[in-house]
């Protein structure tokens, strides 16, 4: 039987390892597309894709439409301040609406936690977590998890450790679900007001200093620290935060081995991560955006049905044509 | 008045005097007349042959919304009494977070009349512990009593001053009336969703800790050590609670306690796939905690079963989890969940549950009913506790359908539901609106 990713993408939990490595390698052909002078490919042609975007968002908004461009795909993008959201229109309202555009697929970004699941369950189209409140934010790990690829030359065994608000963050979730299941060691690190309760039984490390965390790992992803969490009484205040679980340069330098730094984005340079390190010799970062769009192409092509070992061959006959 | 009525060959348990035997049932007037074997009936009294069913005295709810005045279109005063009755229920208090708040004696009267007028379950108003609810300043405790109020609370919300706690305990003695507490630190469990677990965690909620309900049942049990005041504390839901309560009990503390039937049925994973229907508060909690919950109800930590029925108008609960409203009903579903996972599960026997659906929460709130006494008022709920049924609920009485146990089939259900002599539900008579 052919392995595919079902209807939505909603999450990590629920994919299989064979399914996360599906993704990553269909995205390996998908990478060229967006080397080349003219960066478009038929494979979504007359497609229509909806970008449902409840929450501000500029990186992954772009990185999915230029990955539904590349795909030849016709894309409208709705931010929720443009919409009937803002007028007190509720999720299942925007959801039957959409469905009864007849659009093919929905990538959708909203503040709560199971938006992308309450969508998906009530329309047919195929839904995209682009991220949703707390919970996940598959694309993110998924192009993470590339990138780690593309440096190590595998994800099996290594120790990727992930530093800050894993509380509130959804990439954090996504990373631990994806590096788990490909069989990476796990970490994470942050002050114990920013590190969610029973995360140790998810089968992850944790680390309560930033220096034992950089001594263990092969690979940091320095997570954003949203600076309303200073305000929200979460950490006394930016500067502290910085010395004592900002990645620096001389932290760095005291590791056993050459880290991997990796970061989501958009970055607080001085807060969570030292200048000197994001744009040092060991960050990935502009790696993983890069890597973004063709993880998202891949997604984009396998739910609307696109066999895997037809990603090369649409890739080649876009070339020819 | 309403004809004699004899309930003949049924098990008869009445907790409130140790009785379970196969015996007949008297009404007359109104109220039990005689329980006893081979009873003859008065001439042109209606019999009920009842072989095989439970016959007990009327559940009774301590705890329920019934959304009248302000929100008409989830539940009203008769559709909720209605709901009680097909649930077995002949009595519920109904909590006084309405619109406005039943603060007053005017708004207790209100409800009084609401009941009265509908006929099916006793309504018993609880007034409000502050004006409008809102915190600061005592409501006429005695003017409400003086117009039917069995209990005070702001419950929806907790008592959250500590010094209105004390005065609400200290003032309510004189009407000799539980204060009802809504156990609720405000700034632990403020934003919360779920409980605070690795349910939450995975699926990115905000947790409410068991920590947030402990800390003021903790304050409440102090606080009517302190006053010699009678506290009551709604909803249960940890296994902290139920340990504090014990220790406070074997102290001598006025105390009585309540828990529903979904925190002794369910755990957080009713959660999973962000199912608002598992949405309450206080929320469910882990397997630990039901354990103790369970224990607490058995050995009188806990005197009773309370429902929290919390309707709430279908669309509310179609959104996002973080966006739903708390809370669920529980009139219709209630005796059928505690008899199928409390008495068919093992942990209680039928009059064990009995005294904790019925005469305990009675004897809490000093409530008439709750026994089968001669002349004690006739309010009797006849049970069929072989039956498998199946919950559906777009037949429910209640006017909203906000249930997690849609679909659960389930042993235990009221057949006949009397009250004052008067029958007021039968379960053969058609179903539905």
């Amino acid at each position: 039987m052919t392995l595919t990713l079902g209807k939505d993408l909603v999450g990590l939990e629920g994919l299989s390892p064979e399914q996360i490595r599906l993704i990553l390698d269909t995205a390996e052909p998908f990478k060229e597309v967006s080397e080349r002078p003219i960066k478009k490919v038929p494979a979504l042609r007359g497609k229509t894709i909806v970008n449902l975007f409840f929450e501000a968002s500029t990186r992954t908004r772009i990185s999915f439409e230029f990955a539904e461009k590349r795909l030849s795909a016709d894309t409208v993008n709705v931010a929720a301040s443009g919409s009937s959201v803002s007028k007190g229109e509720t999720l299942v309202d925007t959801a039957r609406n959409l469905e009864a555009m007849r659009i093919d697929m929905v990538v959708i970004r909203h503040g709560a936690s199971g938006a992308a699941q309450f969508l998906g369950d009530r329309i047919r189209s195929n839904v995209i977590n682009a991220g949703d409140g707390k919970h996940e934010h598959p694309t993110q790990a998924l192009l993470d998890l590339l990138t780690i690829r593309d440096r190590h030359g595998r994800i099996a065994g290594l120790k990727v450790c992930l530093v800050g608000d894993v509380l509130h963050s959804r990439v954090a979730r996504s990373n631990i679900w994806g590096l788990l299941k490909l069989g990476a060691h796990v970490g994470v690190c942050g002050p114990r007001t920013l590190l969610p309760r029973g995360i140790e039984d998810l089968g992850v490390t944790v680390f309560g200093r930033v220096e034992e965390a950089i001594e263990w790992a092969d690979v940091l992803n320095v997570l954003r620290l949203q600076l309303e969490r200073m305000e929200r009484g979460f950490i006394p205040s930016l500067r502290e935060y910085y010395r004592v679980f900002g990645v620096s340069l001389e932290r760095l330098e005291r590791a056993p081995r050459d880290l991997t730094i990796m970061h989501p984005g958009p970055m607080n340079r001085g807060v969570e991560i030292d200048s000197r390190v994001a744009d040092g010799p060991h960050s990935v970062i502009l790696d993983q955006v890069t890597n973004g769009v063709a993880v998202r192409m891949a997604v984009l092509y396998l739910l609307a049905g696109g066999r895997p070992e037809l990603a090369d061959a649409a890739k080649k006959g876009a070339a020819d044509g | 008045m309403s004809r004699p009525l004899l309930l003949r060959g049924g098990r008869v348990v009445d907790p409130s005097r140790a009785i379970d035997q196969t015996a007949d049932v008297l009404v007359q007037d109104g109220r039990i007349a005689a329980v006893g074997l081979n009873l003859a009936g008065p001439e042109g009294a209606e019999v009920r042959e009842v072989h095989g069913l439970v016959v007990g005295p009327g559940l009774v709810d301590v705890h329920v919304h019934l959304r009248e005045p302000g929100n008409e279109d989830e539940e009203t005063v008769a559709t909720g009494a209605r709901a009680a009755a097909a649930g077995g229920f002949t009595a519920v208090c109904a909590m006084p977070n309405t619109d406005p708040v039943t603060d007053n004696q005017a708004a207790v009267g209100f409800i009084v009349r609401q009941s009265m007028r509908a006929g099916f379950a006793r309504v018993h108003p609880i007034g409000a512990v502050s004006v409008g609810q809102k915190g600061e300043r005592l409501a006429e405790f005695g003017e409400m009593v003086g117009a039917g109020a069995v209990a005070v609370s702001d419950d929806g919300r907790p008592v959250a001053s500590g010094h209105l706690m004390r005065t609400a305990l200290e003032y309510a003695r004189t009407f000799d009336i539980p204060v009802a507490d809504h156990c609720e630190e405000p700034t632990l469990a403020a934003g919360g969703a779920m409980h605070e677990g690795l349910v939450a965690t995975r699926l990115g909620l905000k947790g409410i800790p068991a920590a947030a309900e402990e800390i003021m049942v903790a304050r409440d049990l102090l606080l009517a050590e302190l006053t010699g005041g009678h506290v009551h504390l709604c909803h249960m839901s940890t296994r902290g609670s139920v340990d504090l309560i014990r220790r406070a009990r074997d102290r001598g503390v006025r105390v009585t306690a309540e828990v529903t039937p979904h925190h002794l049925a369910l755990t957080d994973h009713a959660c999973e796939g962000y199912d608002t229907h598992a949405k309450m508060n206080p929320p469910l909690r882990e397997a630990a905690d039901v354990a103790a919950l369970r224990a607490g109800l058995k050995d009188g930590t806990l005197d009773c079963v309370a429902t929290d029925h919390a309707p709430h108008a279908y669309d509310e609960k179609e959104t996002a989890f973080d966006d739903a409203p708390f809370g669920i009903i529980g009139l219709e579903t209630a005796f059928g969940v505690c008899h199928t996972e409390l008495v068919q599960g093992g942990v209680l026997a039928i009059p064990e549950l009995l005294l904790r659906m019925s005469t305990g929460p009675a004897r809490a709130f000093h409530l008439p009913g709750g026994t089968l006494a001669q002349g004690a008022p006739a309010d009797i709920a006849v049970f069929d506790v072989t039956t498998p049924w199946t919950v559906e609920a777009g037949r429910l009485w209640s006017k909203s359908r906000n249930t997690p146990f849609a679909g659960r089939r389930l042993i235990g259900r009221a057949v006949l539901t009397v009250v004052a002599g008067r029958v007021v539900h039968e379960a053969a008579e058609p179903r539905g609106r």
